[in-house]
């Protein structure tokens, strides 16, 4: 479904992808690990035509996405939850979901099935982005990006700073976009929580993909998360 | 006058506000306001409230498709860059200025047509002109506020204003956006112009005062602040006014630019700067 070869990254001269490749499939969770600075924000933005991709290709359903700007690239179906969650502060609730929804013109029914995911944020609709909770925050964050109904999704350490309650929450929002068919691409630094979401686990390292692999596979090698991310399992 | 003076700020204010582009062209937009204005009323011999009323829609609408030539050629192709896009009005204000000194020339003319629209109240010692002036821009500003508040570009463009990455990651094209208020900001100061042409006359170098006099309010208002912009336009016109009135327009612009002096030392974000639109 998604597809990534060989991608080049840079900041300015910094080279930060090294002919990443990657592919991720409809109805599965593809988990990236790696340390702090691996790159694998850089890749997520890459993917989203926020960082321009200098060699190599990403291909979405046939249609080229390294070219994309990124408002093109979330028109065609990729959601974003990014790293720190980035919401409109100022905005509310309410308008931070409108814009979700205006990316690719969905309406109320697709904002009430978020809703319904998230029911605290339904109460509140109209405070500001900026004074919800950070659990409610990264509740809002994830809600925004259903919003756009998206065949790919891309979340970037959502779990970041959340009690276990609502890990669980956010684990079966994603295992239910899983069922629908959604490809959901996830960064995660609690090894825990990725052993127990992802289908498969692809180590990130120094900006390259290097194993990949079933995430059965993983759960027997603790020596790879010893050597990728320097925890054991 | 207060009440263009916040048009010509709010054009400003709006610009560096989503976009972070301060526009030292912004004066010359509202000259061209002024000279097309002029133009436009000319063309009808005759009639002159009609004359004005095309001079009100017609010469935004040019001075709105200049704007967007320039965000298109020079801007753009700045990357929206904070400081190169200062130097780059810098070259768009001489540039225009130019412009108008050529095929307009430079006597200042009375707008003689527009004029003839006055309505008189004789039992008012107050010109009526200035009373329209007042409601019609009142209106202008009622109508962006809504604009920005209530309406779903209002939403896009403040999204962009917060945060463009993320807008461009829903989808938002942030080119577009910023096209367009550009363009809306330049037409703001160019309805301004067009009201107070009846009253002052249009001049290639008319662009200088409400340029300063718009900073002094951006910057007493907060920046990109939408109610701090005309909260401090109507004070500032007003003490401006009044002060020139009864002391000497140089004591009015020296009290204004220590006005300044002293918002930027003690409150930097401006009276109004913490609250948004
Ligand atoms: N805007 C930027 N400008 C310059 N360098 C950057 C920028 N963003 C990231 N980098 C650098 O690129 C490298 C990869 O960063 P990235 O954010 O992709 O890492 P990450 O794997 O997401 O790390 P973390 O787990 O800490 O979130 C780092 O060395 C970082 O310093
Ligand atoms: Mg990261």
């Amino acid at each position: 479904m998604l597809t990534i070869q060989n991608i080049d990254c840079f900041y300015g001269d910094v080279q930060v992808l090294r002919s990443l490749s990657l592919e991720a499939h409809g109805g599965e969770v593809l988990c990236l690990l790696g340390r702090n600075g691996a790159g694998k924000t850089t890749l997520l933005k890459a993917i989203m035509g926020l960082v321009r991709v200098r060699a190599g290709t990403i291909i979405f359903d046939g249609q080229a996405l390294h070219n994309l700007p990124a408002s093109e690239v979330a028109r065609s179906g990729v959601g974003y939850v990014p790293q720190g969650r980035r919401l409109f502060a100022e905005l509310t609730v309410a308008e931070n979901l409108e814009i979700g929804l205006m990316t690719r013109g969905h309406g109320v029914e697709t904002r009430d099935r978020a809703l319904a995911l998230f029911p605290a944020l339904g109460e509140r609709l109209r405070q500001r982005a900026g004074t919800l909770s950070g659990g409610e925050q990264q509740m809002l964050a994830m809600a925004r990006a259903l919003c756009l109904e998206p065949t790919v999704l891309l979340l970037d350490e959502p779990m970041e700073g959340l009690m276990p309650a609502m890990i669980s929450r956010i684990r079966e929002v994603v295992v239910g976009l899983k069922e629908a068919g959604v490809a959901t691409i996830l960064v995660e630094q609690r090894v825990d929580a990725v052993l127990s979401i992802a289908d498969r686990v692809s180590f990130i390292e120094n900006g390259r993909s290097r194993e990949t692999m079933r995430v059965e596979e993983v759960r027997e090698r603790p020596d790879l998360l010893q050597h990728y991310v320097g925890v054991g399992a | 006058m207060a009440a263009v003076l916040a048009l010509t700020a709010l054009g400003l204010s709006l610009v560096f506000g989503v976009m972070r582009v301060v526009n030292v062209a912004h004066g010359e937009f509202f000259m061209l306001g002024a000279v097309l204005a002029w133009w436009f009323a000319n063309l009808v011999v005759g009639n002159p409230a009609l004359g004005f009323l095309i001079a009100l829609v017609g010469s935004p609408l040019v001075v709105g498709a200049l704007a967007l030539v320039a965000d298109r050629l020079v801007l753009k192709r700045l990357d929206y860059n904070p400081e190169a896009t200062i130097v780059a009005t810098i070259g768009m204000l001489y540039i225009l200025q130019q412009l108008a000194l050529t095929f307009y020339g430079p006597d200042a003319r009375p707008v003689v047509a527009p004029i003839s629209f006055r309505v008189q109240f004789p039992w008012f010692g107050y010109s009526g002109y200035k009373l329209v002036v007042v409601a019609a821009s009142a209106i202008v500003l009622l109508g962006v506020w809504v604009l920005l508040a209530r309406t779903k570009i209002g939403l896009i463009m403040r999204a962009t204003q917060y945060d463009r990455e993320t807008a461009q990651a829903f989808g938002i094209r942030v080119d577009r956006v910023y096209a367009g208020v550009f363009a809306l900001g330049a037409m703001l100061a160019a309805v301004a112009a067009v009201l107070i042409v009846p009253i002052q006359q249009a001049y290639y170098l008319m662009g200088q005062d409400p340029l300063l006099l718009s900073f002094i309010v951006v910057i007493v208002g907060g920046l990109g602040s939408l109610r701090g912009t005309v909260v401090a336009a109507i004070f500032i016109g007003m003490s401006d006014g009044i002060i020139s009135v009864f002391f000497s327009p140089t004591l009015a612009k020296i009290l204004a630019t220590l006005l300044v002096a002293m918002v930027l030392v003690y409150r930097p974000q401006g009276l109004f700067g913490a609250r948004d639109t």
